[in-house]
């Protein structure tokens, strides 16, 4: 909402020595941040004049239309310039920048010859002036509005502060200069004049029959006024000094009538709409479309509408989609005689619906969507009706009203309730005095306040208090910390988390975080099926690239990767922790209770219920070199090995016991994948990545990755340590063969079983496949030890021989002989 | 046998071991003064044909003797050792200065790295920190929180909806309904920080990403005010950005808090728009079960991207979310 400081300074009283710095800080204090503030003419110095055009002389041998164009500047005789634009004729009055003027962009005016010509000036356009971004040809002023000769940066109104300030959605009363200039007032301590005040007595006589008003449904709007005037000469012009103002707010001058809605829309925040009355047939109703159907608005467009739209329609078809834009059929024309004028407190949800379904937000939706003080359809409209009588021949003919304003109820507060939140201490009559400010009446027995007719957001004590709080400075509130509780600390999730990035990021692992969308041909590439592939659609995703949400985080790092690679990285390791969409469960249609009072406790578990498990992984990928190659030598590259390891570090860190088994799951090389298990649930899968995967992003050759489902790992039990034994350990060496397809960790485990509880530990030393026959040899080192005594030979070679057994029995395993 | 010969062992012995050149020289002259054949072992051999009085008196000269030779032994041994020490390490010398780190550089994410510092520096005020879903109920993530349908507030943020629409699950917009969580599972005093991932429709640019991070906090106690709002904060501010930055609060308006305001922060000689925060709203305490005679709290909210922009001086919001390594790195683990 731009506001210009010539146009605030009609209602509140600013001294000179007042700044549009210590304005623009005054705004910020109370709440309206200033974006900008525009200083118009700064750049613009003399002589500029208004001229009549006088003489066109046409020079065609160049390829764009030159004119050579005399012009009067009152100066007794006629100056002649260059000019390219051909929007003008003799007779026009245009604005003429004269040798010596500065225009905006350091544009220094000077007598020059061009074309074969002396330009003596320039004739400018509203861009070139730098008070529009208008530049389609020179700026033409109507006959008559100025006198040729005078000073046109005076008549222009050129120089001026204008405020660009952010309207807060709940204050829909400050998009108009008379809620603007209600806060300078108040944030400086400044006499307001409020613009209504001189309307509140403005009636006209009727003359002769209006065109009737109805509000079909009062839920839809409250009060509906329409004004029939008759006899509009449609040459009048819209005043040099209004068409200035609605440039200066960022709009463009139309025509007289479009213009006055316009204008007293920008003055007092009520959006105003004229029709040709010739063009309605019967009376204007508002009400819903009722049902679909095809309807042009001003701005050209056919739109379909539908059944709930709010419209203004007369006895055969719709003429406006209510609150946001007329229509084409029933628009001022440049016939227009007859005007029927409607200013309606429309319901600001309903016409939130109109623009929402049209994507059309306009200076009126914007204004009644934020709710217009309900009093303004009289006085707005009489405003209308009191411009349009003074600048034309129009009349006044009948003002029907439909319906009434309905106005905010009175609030009773506890006025301690306001210190109470503000942190300070304010008296009962400093609230009342402010509250005064900004158009209340209070009475201060009771406590009962009557908000102004502009301000509906005032409900509840917490509305009066920011009221008071903001307007007696929010730098009053004092610095002071709550009373905390004593101790913290994070969960052991949370703290299982960190650990686990801190041990990644410490073993080479750099941390990355990538958006968590995927799309079909990355869950197809990657090999996901059924479960896994299954997951959330976004209605309105950023781009139809990505439109699902990710089911695992692989894709996201390989994304990542191929990213770092084309920048030239070729040898790192990377990885990712944060959540996976997978739809475990059919999305089913919202619930959404009352608010205001708690919901039932099992209305909150079916809402708790109703959000899908979102699963929190972590995931790493491991691409190229180990290390970097340096004088040291050569590295070698990483392998499946890797992965598995640093999954089995993550289960392990969190203090987990885990078994490991073979594994063939997307996007892993079916015979290079593990998987470890945890009570039984599969928690990781670790290994090379599929050899179609690695080729179809252009990663390195046997790149490999892990992934862990932290949020599936169970919590860790309490340690209870075993004492550690002081006796000799015996240390027995075991070779066995065992047919290829048999698993490390089986043999493993079936070592573990026979060899019983003394065992301490077991490492598989060697592993040797060229044996044939699809056998391979394993051995291991077996230590044990027991508590209380130094073994016995006989004993030790018992327990191998026990270990080696199960191994044979269970797995078929042989003891090799050397 | 006389003392004054064994005496002259001593001098001997010494003279023998401190002239030795080297190490090899040494074990000669240990042989001859200290060895099997040498004339204190020889005489110490002859103690036993003496008289008991001979034998006492001598054999504790003899046993003086060889305490003294050992002694000088030692001695000589120490320095040889030590010069041939510094002979022979100085040829082994490498230089030191080579690169010898093979390793790939780790490191945490920045804004992992600022999320846990802000976690760290609430848990120290006695906040907890609680997470949610990032896939959310609408109620939870609107209504709950004062935000109807069809409010104009509800358009301020361009939400990502998830089919189908009438589930009303959307991709939260703020970690505000961790809060609304909060409040429904906890009773008061709730203290808590709310960290995490949220999203909005905005063109990826280089201040705005579709994808960021948030960390709000909430407050609900007996007798909280905006000073404590304030206060809190001041503390947080000061923090982050060290002890003489200052903050300002400014009237703003948001649905779920009443009084509202913006917090800025005056960072690097300008102010700059840290947050939104406030008194919770009334009618989302009263939503949430919460007694509104008893308790009142206050809310904030900061985007952690922002605050790590306006910190260290970033100025490409794409260095935060594409992954380059080289842009990572230099974050190490935050220490």
């Amino acid at each position: 909402m731009r506001a210009p400081l010539s146009w605030i300074k009609e209602f509140v009283d600013i001294p000179q020595a007042i700044t549009a710095d210590q304005i623009s800080d005054g705004l910020i204090r109370v709440g309206f941040e200033v974006e900008e503030i525009i200083y118009q003419g700064l750049d613009v110095t003399g002589p500029l004049k208004f001229a009549e055009v006088v003489s066109i002389e046409e020079i065609t041998e160049y390829k764009k239309p030159i004119r050579y164009v005399g012009i009067d500047c009152g100066e007794g005789q006629t100056r002649f310039v260059i000019c390219g634009a051909t929007n003008f004729v003799v007779g026009d009055v245009i604005v003429a920048a004269l040798p010596g003027a500065v225009l905006p962009g350091d544009f220094q005016i000077s007598a020059r010859e061009t074309y074969g010509k002396v330009s003596d000036g320039m004739i400018c356009s509203s861009r070139e002036l730098g008070i529009s971004d208008e530049h389609a040809g020179i700026m033409v002023l109507p006959k008559d509005s100025v006198v040729i000769g005078d000073d046109a940066i005076e008549g222009l109104q050129i120089n001026d502060v204008i405020f660009d300030v952010a309207v807060n959605p709940d204050r829909g009363y400050a998009l108009s200069i008379r809620g603007i200039a209600r806060e300078v007032a108040g944030a400086l301590g400044l006499a307001f004049t409020d613009p209504v005040d001189a309307l509140r007595d403005l009636t006209f006589i009727d003359t002769g029959k209006g065109v009737s008003a109805t509000i079909a449904d009062p839920a839809t709007a409250s009060v509906f006024y329409l004004r029939t005037l008759s006899n509009f000469d449609p040459t009048a012009t819209t005043p040099i000094w209004m068409r200035r103002r609605i440039e200066k707010m960022g709009m463009r001058s139309i025509s007289l009538v479009v213009d006055i809605t316009n204008y007293v829309m920008l003055e007092l925040g009520q959006p105003l709409h004229a029709f040709d009355k010739s063009k309605i047939k019967g009376g204007l109703t508002i009400k819903r479309a009722g049902k679909t159907g095809a309807f042009t608005t001003l701005d050209g467009q056919i739109r379909t509408l539908d059944p709930d739209d709010l419209m203004v329609v007369d006895d055969e078809q719709p003429l406006a989609l209510a609150g946001t834009m007329g229509g084409a059929f029933s628009e001022i024309t440049e016939s227009t005689t007859d005007i029927a004028l409607e200013a309606v407190r429309f319901d600001p949800v309903c016409i939130a619906k109109n623009s929402r379904r049209h994507k059309l937000s306009s200076e009126a939706s914007r204004r009644l969507e934020r709710s217009v003080d309900p009093s303004l359809a009289q006085f707005a409209s009489a405003r209308f009706v009191q411009l349009l009588t003074a600048h034309s021949s129009a009349a006044h003919v009948a003002t029907v009203i439909a319906g009434e304003p309905v106005f905010p109820a009175r609030v009773r507060i506890n006025p301690e309730y306001v210190s109470k939140t503000v942190g300070f201490e304010i008296t009962p009559s400093q609230i009342a005095q402010v509250l005064r400010t900004i158009g209340c009446e209070v009475d201060e027995k009771s406590f009962e306040i009557a908000p102004p007719s502009w301000r509906p957001d005032l409900l509840h004590a917490a509305d009066f208090a920011e009221e008071v709080a903001r307007m007696l400075g929010y730098d009053k509130i004092p610095s002071i910390l709550p009373p905390r509780p004593l101790h913290a600390s994070l969960t052991s999730t949370q703290k299982r988390r960190r650990a686990v990035a801190s041990m990644l990021a410490s073993r080479g692992l750099a941390e990355v975080q990538s958006f968590p969308f995927t799309n079909q041909a990355t869950i197809d590439a990657m090999g996901f099926v059924g479960e896994r592939a299954a997951t959330y659609k976004l209605a309105n995703p950023m781009s139809e690239e990505f439109p699902l949400m990710r089911v695992h985080l692989v894709p996201g790092l390989i994304e990542v990767a191929q990213r770092n690679i084309s920048r030239g990285a070729k040898d790192f390791a990377i990885f990712e922790m944060g959540s996976i969409f997978r739809s475990s469960q059919k999305l089913e249609a919202a619930i959404s209770p009352d608010l205001a009072k708690r919901p039932d406790q099992k209305i909150i578990e079916k809402i708790f219920a109703s959000v899908p498990n979102q699963g929190y992984h972590v995931a790493g990928l491991l691409v190229g070199k180990v290390e970097n190659e340096n004088w040291q030598g050569k590295s070698r590259a990483y392998n499946w090995q890797d992965a598995i390891a640093l999954a089995q570090d993550v289960v392990s860190l969190c203090n987990l016991e885990w078994t490991i088994a073979r594994s063939d799951l997307a996007p892993w090389h079916p015979g290079r994948c593990a998987e470890l298990i945890v009570n039984g649930t599969v928690v990781a899968h670790a290994g090379e990545l599929h050899p179609r995967v690695v080729a179809a992003y252009g990663l390195p050759e046997r790149s490999v990755a892990f992934a862990v489902a932290l949020s599936a790992l169970p919590e860790s039990s309490l340690v209870n340590p075993t004492t550690v034994g002081t006796m000799p350990a015996a240390v027995q060496d075991v070779a066995l063969i065992v047919d290829a397809r048999v698993s490390a960790a089986e043999v493993t485990t079936a070592l573990r079983e026979g060899a019983g509880d003394l065992l301490e530990s077991i490492t598989l030393f060697d592993r040797y496949d060229k044996i044939g026959d699809g056998k391979v040899s394993l051995a291991f080192t077996l230590v044990f030890r027991a508590a209380d005594r130094t073994l016995t030979g006989e004993e030790v070679s018992a327990m191998r021989e026990a270990a080696t057994a199960v191994a044979g029995k269970k797995l078929g395993a042989v003891v090799r002989t050397a | 046998m006389q003392p004054q010969e064994i005496a002259s062992w001593i001098d001997d012995a010494r003279k023998a071991f401190s002239g030795a050149p080297d190490l090899d020289a040494l074990k000669i002259a240990r042989l001859a003064h200290s060895g099997d054949k040498s004339p204190i072992a020889l005489a110490s051999r002859g103690l036993g044909s003496m008289s008991p009085d001979d034998k006492a008196s001598f054999g504790k000269l003899i046993g003086e003797a060889k305490a003294a030779i050992t002694q000088a032994l030692a001695t000589a041994t120490a320095l040889l050792e030590a010069e041939r020490d510094r002979k022979v390490l100085l040829e082994e010398v490498v230089d030191i200065t080579l690169p010898v780190n093979r390793a790939h550089r780790g490191g945490l994410h920045p804004i992992s790295i600022i999320k846990n510092e802000v976690s760290d520096f609430f848990i120290e005020q006695g906040f907890a920190v609680e997470e949610g879903p990032e896939l959310e109920s609408g109620w939870l993530n609107f209504d709950a929180l004062n935000i109807p349908a069809d409010h104009p507030a509800r358009t301020m943020q361009d939400t990502f909806f998830v089919e189908p629409i009438e589930s009303g699950m959307v991709l939260r917009t703020h970690t505000s309904p961790v809060q609304i969580r909060t409040m429904l599972t906890q009773t008061p005093p709730i203290y808590v920080i709310c960290p995490g991932r949220t999203f909005r429709a905005d063109e990826l640019d280089a201040t705005h990403s579709p994808v960021f991070h948030q960390v709000e906090g909430l407050v609900i106690d007996k007798g909280i005010t905006m000073a404590h709002l304030k206060g809190t904060l001041d503390n947080f501010a000061r923090h982050m950005f060290g002890p003489d930055v200052t903050t300002r609060l400014r009237p703003s308006f948001f649905p779920f808090t009443e009084p509202s305001a913006e917090v800025d922060i005056f960072f690097n000689n300008r102010w700059i728009e840290w947050g939104g925060c406030g008194m919770v709203n009334p009618k989302v305490l009263a939503t949430c079960g919460i007694d509104t005679d008893e308790y009142s709290g206050f809310a904030f909210g900061m985007g952690l991207e922002r605050t790590l922009m306006v910190r260290h001086g970033i100025t490409d919001m794409h260095d935060i979310v594409e992954g380059d390594l080289r842009f990572t790195r230099q974050f190490g683990v935050g220490l």
